[in-house]
């Protein structure tokens, strides 16, 4: 942090810019020539959450993406069909045991298995082939696609979430002044930000696993140097396949997580798997960090524009890439 | 000697085709369905219902055995105009029945200028500039289109719910325009004000920043999406705990919502839709026709009951059936004779009485339905009413309706029209 500054002192004032000016139109009530401007605070509050909120489901389909992209190089294009099928195990768990959070501990370790499984009898045979990896992945992918759709049908699935947390609640943010001083604040769905408090914490988590612990010192050392590291006399398999289980039984909770805010249904595969490529290309492959900057850029700029400019909502993810990819093709946060 | 015979031989094997298409005791009926992609169960149930027709006629029309070929397209524009090419050309058809789906009505609409000589009825595709925007001769369609489904539904709202004052949230493609604009010139004209309109784009999944937009002081949200865009906005609506009564369009209730799983499709209770037909219309024609449906497929292989696709291809075959005999099977001439005899007179279908104008586009019943919860879980369309004789201008002069201008983000001009009439 201290040495970005340093090296970009014109850019790291920009971003302190943008980022308190964001920060005021959230907490400062809007007068009356700023909503002519931009329309109702209530709006552009709710885009914001919406983006920052959506940012985090993709941060937990895309941060397994990255990290096993990172240690593996591996680009495992069936990670869209780990997050479907976290998703219809998790609405078949909710369903018949009534507990939603149940759903969270059993599909993240079902699928880490079937992340095991794969790794372990799929991907180990082509090591260092990744072209082959990639194309086998591919297959995968369609395989398990028309799998699920053999066991779930063509439907639409929604996960229904816990009474404790259906419905808003009250956001300690004004959302607007009324003519009589009365102060309103922003009434927000709890589940939304229950899941972002939930993907902060697991980002949290995952950072301090990887920076303050030996595992992830392994992780690490295998990020740069996975001969080296083979070479010295661990035993790296076990690293790939305890990462390839947590970043598949991430996709699978993500998928919960997806079903309860938007809906599950065939096709999703590939929409998620599209959407982690695009965060971690912004992101940076292989950075967890990276992965977070870059959902929420996508997150916020899905919302943002869907309210402000819908024709064009669509192009703006793809804008911010081709930028990112033109300028900094390493990704944000990317090494190399 | 030898040469010679191998030359008429060959040359009888290429007129074969058109020697079967001048035999006397045969007429052939090309089926353009789709078989692929998005709607190919409802185009497998719109085979299905053209042989009902068919069998349910004797296999005869007009003194002639008809024949059938199908031809698959996958709701793309040139396939479609490819298969009916092969249909005319290599199978020698006289007859076409289908497009499904919107675009490729339009291609049909320009492919049939071509083949001045024979005959398109219309499968169920509903897009408005398929009639009304230079329309060919020889294209008939019997099924309403996309802006007459939501015909009816705006005087319901405004007169039986009391519901003057709507936003409206709807798909941003041609679809979501033509079908919002029936409902709007309805809802206009009978006094109700839209308050703001939004477009979302189709696929969209996340409506949080929109459903927060939405104006506080309405009586009503207008939806005019459909299938997973549905879903997620009625789960998404129902977290941000907004409570306000719902009006959808023809797509918001179909059975791909209806069937999702979970819990989002409950905030639907109580929202009135319009379109094409309502599964428990009393009218006896469409009870006999939908117990012979029942009977000629077993239960595996169809649906419950016939879907929109079906009820259109099954009312395209009895319109070419019905003018058949009054025609004696007469196709000669181009086929003059034939199309005088589909648009003279009103054909009875399942729907009621179709008519069609000088477009020949169908004048007919749209079907104002209500979902309730069935009992058993579930939800169902129950039929609430009906508007009947909705035509091509949805009540309007051809002036006016030409003066509002073709579907879009801006038109209807709901002020306009309610100052206007």
């Amino acid at each position: 942090m201290q040495s970005f500054i340093q090296r970009h002192p014109a850019w790291s004032l920009l971003i302190a810019l943008a980022a308190a000016v964001l920060l005021w139109l959230i907490f400062a009530p809007w007068s009356a020539g700023l909503e002519e401007m931009l329309g109702r605070k209530r709006v552009f509050l709710n885009a914001v959450f919406g983006g920052i909120t959506l940012g985090a489901l993709y941060f937990l389909v895309a941060s397994g993406f990255t990290l096993i992209f990172g240690l593996m190089r591996n680009v495992n294009l069936a990670h869209g069909s780990l997050y479907l099928l976290g998703g219809y195990l998790g609405f078949e768990i909710s369903e018949r045991t009534g507990s939603w959070l149940l759903a969270f501990p059993v599909v993240f370790i079902v699928v880490g298995l079937l992340g095991i499984v794969l790794q372990n009898q799929v991907f180990r045979r082509m090591e260092g082939e990744e072209l082959r990896q990639t194309m086998v992945t591919i297959g995968l992918s369609v395989v398990i696609a028309d799998l699920l759709l053999w066991a779930w049908g063509g439907q639409s699935y929604t996960i229904y979430s816990p009474d404790w947390l259906s419905g808003p609640m009250s956001l300690p943010v004004i959302s607007s002044v009324n003519d009589e001083g009365e102060i309103r604040y922003l009434r927000y769905p709890a589940v939304r930000m229950a899941i972002l408090f939930a993907a902060i914490v697991i980002g949290i988590g995952m950072w301090l696993v990887l920076n303050k612990t030996r595992l992830g010192m392994l992780v690490r050392a295998g990020v740069d140097d996975r001969e080296m590291l083979a070479a010295s006399g661990v035993r790296i398999q076990y690293v790939f396949l305890a990462v390839f289980a947590f970043g598949a039984g991430l996709a699978g909770i993500a998928g919960i997580v997806g079903g309860t805010f938007q809906s599950l249904s065939p096709g999703e595969d590939t929409r998620f798997l599209l959407a982690s490529l695009v965060v971690v290309i912004v992101g940076g492959m292989g950075s967890i960090p990276g992965a977070a900057i870059g959902a929420l850029i996508i997150g916020l700029s899905e919302q943002l524009g869907l309210v402000y400019a819908p024709t064009y909502s669509v192009v703006f993810t793809f804008l911010i890439m081709a930028a990112v990819l033109a300028f900094r093709p390493q990704g944000l946060l990317g090494q190399g | 000697m030898k040469k010679a015979l191998i030359a008429s031989v060959s040359v009888g094997a290429l007129l074969l085709p058109a020697a079967a298409m001048a035999q006397d005791d045969t007429v052939k009926l090309g089926i353009l369905v789709a078989l692929e992609g998005a709607f190919a169960e409802g185009g497998a149930d719109g085979v299905r219902n053209v042989e009902l027709a068919i069998q349910q006629a004797g296999g005869m029309a007009g003194g002639k055995k008809i024949e059938t070929v199908v031809a698959p397209t996958d709701t793309t524009p040139d396939t479609t105009v490819r298969q009916a090419r092969k249909l005319i050309e290599q199978d020698g058809v006289d007859i076409i029945l289908g497009p499904l789906s919107g675009s490729e009505g339009i291609a049909m609409r320009d492919y049939a200028k071509t083949i001045p000589d024979k005959t398109v009825i219309n499968g169920i595709s509903g897009a408005l500039e398929t009639t009304w925007v230079d329309p060919a001769e020889n294209f008939f369609r019997f099924n309403l289109d996309g802006a007459q489904w939501g015909a009816g539904l705006g005087t319901y709202v405004v007169k039986e719910k009391g519901w003057n004052r709507v936003a409206t949230v709807a798909a941003d493609y041609s679809f979501g325009y033509t079908n919002f604009l029936g409902f709007a010139v309805d809802f206009c004209r009978a006094g109700g004000e839209i308050v703001e309109r939004f477009w979302v784009p189709l696929g969209s999944s996340d409506f949080g920043g929109v459903i927060a937009a939405l104006p506080d002081d309405v009586d009503a949200i207008y939806l005019g999406v459909g299938g997973t865009d549905a879903i997620n906005f009625l789960n998404q609506y129902n977290q941000a705990g907004a409570e306000t009564n719902l009006i959808g369009g023809t797509i918001m209730a179909d059975q791909t919502v209806l069937t999702s799983r979970g819990r989002a499709k409950d905030a639907l209770i109580g929202t009135p839709t319009s379109g094409a037909l309502a599964e428990d219309n009393p009218d006896p024609a469409w009870r006999e026709y939908v117990a012979a449906y029942q009977e000629a497929f077993p239960e595996g292989e169809r649906f419950p009951s016939p879907s929109l696709f079906g009820v259109g291809y099954y009312v395209a075959a009895l319109a070419a059936i019905d003018a058949l005999n009054e025609i004696d099977g007469d196709l000669s001439g181009g086929q003059a004779k034939f199309r005088e005899a589909l648009a003279d007179d009103p054909l009875d279908t399942p729907l009621g009485p179709v008519s069609l104008n000088e477009n020949r586009q169908a004048t007919g019943t749209v079907f104002i339905n209500e979902v309730q919860d069935d009992g058993q879980g579930g939800l169902k369309n129950v039929m609430v009413g009906k508007a009947e004789n909705v035509n091509q201008t949805l009540g309007m002069t051809v002036e006016e309706f030409t003066a509002m201008g073709l579907p879009s983000r801006d038109t209807p001009d709901c002020a306009a029209l309610a100052s206007g009439g």
